[in-house]
């Protein structure tokens, strides 16, 4: 985009806030279970995250985080949560039932882990996708 | 013009805020939305799925196609973003460049070796 | 109590609102919205839905500014309305 804004203090403290927020997205994303907060909620920390370093770093973000990244981790995202979902499918239940046959888990604590997978497969899709969006708006367009 | 879209909006919101006093109370246990599914969910909500919070089996155990539905619609937004913004022309050795290859080359400048009217004259 | 907090969150947010619509500078118009979204995540919280609350504070007053900003760098910056 436009050259970006050269200071100290910004550079400084959004290094080190990124693995703070990044932190706290993964506490947001796995804690689904007992506190509010889930994949939708985690994955837009996660976006916004890295949407600092795009802001503070410019152009040397793109080695950290490329921009083809983006739209690939969103669709990977997509691929495993419809995956999760065919795969309830093909050991005879319905769609995201979690009815998948793993042996030692009773139906209670397979749900649980189905609910933990698909949280964080929609984190992993909404961090991605987000951050395509950003990076095709930030980039301008194609004349 | 204005004014008459101001008197327009006055007489909406009070047509809507007359209406609110027909909606149930907060938190009444014998309003219709109520009354229906939601009370197995919060009775059996730990039992199913062993999650203390009520929401989050909600929507990825109970409503989980909802949830799907809603996640695509993310992903093909940030698709569609992208095949809009970022659309590439094919180029004349029939090669494929990377996703922002044109932008790149955009904010490089003209490239030289590609431009039609380039070389030496 | 909790009552009075409910009607004067909501007095709050229609001032907000209207005062994002009224705004001249653009850049300002997407400030009181980022206000309006923080307040908005505040009622939700306070209605007894930290769930919703949560995703309005990340998405509404964190992402959707910085979109909404991303924007105006390409348009003008004063509203002609």
């Amino acid at each position: 985009m436009t050259s970006r804004f050269e200071s100290i203090f910004l550079f400084v403290v959004a290094r080190a806030m990124v693995p703070l927020i990044q932190v706290f997205a993964f506490y947001v994303i796995t804690h689904g279970h007992y506190s509010p907060g889930g994949g939708f909620q985690g994955g837009v920390m996660l976006a916004a995250s890295i949407i600092l370093l795009r802001i503070s770093l410019g152009e040397e973000s793109y080695d950290r985080f490329p921009r083809e990244a983006g739209i690939v981790i969103g669709g990977f995202g997509a691929l495993a949560f419809a995956l999760l979902g065919f795969a309830s499918m093909a050991f005879g239940g319905n769609f995201l039932e979690y009815a998948l046959a793993v042996p030692g888990m009773g139906a209670e604590e397979l749900r649980y882990w189905g609910i933990f997978f698909a949280e964080v497969f929609i984190g992993f899709l909404v961090w991605g996708a987000l951050v395509a969006i950003y990076d095709a708006l930030e980039s301008g367009g194609v004349e | 013009m204005k004014l008459f879209a101001m008197i327009l909006i006055g007489i909406l919101a009070s047509f809507v805020i007359w209406g609110t006093h027909d909606l149930p109370e907060r938190g009444d246990p014998q309003s219709p939305a109520n009354l229906g599914v939601s009370t197995y969910y919060i009775e059996n909500a730990y039992i199913d799925s062993e999650t203390p919070n009520m929401v989050t089996a909600v929507l990825a155990d109970y409503r989980g196609f909802d949830t799907f539905g809603e996640a695509v619609v993310v992903v093909a937004a940030a698709l569609s973003s992208l095949l809009i913004l970022l659309r590439r022309r094919r180029r004349e050795d029939g090669s494929e460049g990377g996703l922002f290859s044109e932008v790149d080359a955009q904010k490089a400048g003209p490239d030289p070796s590609t431009s039609p009217s380039g070389g030496a004259p | 109590m909790i009552g009075q907090l409910d009607f004067w969150l909501m007095l709050i947010l229609v001032m907000f609102a209207i005062l994002a619509l009224e705004v001249r500078d653009l850049l300002a118009a997407v400030g009181v919205l980022t206000g309006f979204s923080f307040l908005m995540a505040l009622l939700f919280a306070e209605l007894g839905a930290p769930d919703v609350a949560l995703t309005e504070a990340a998405l509404g007053a964190g992402l959707t500014g910085v979109f909404l900003l991303l924007a105006l760098v390409f348009v003008d910056r004063k509203s002609e309305d």
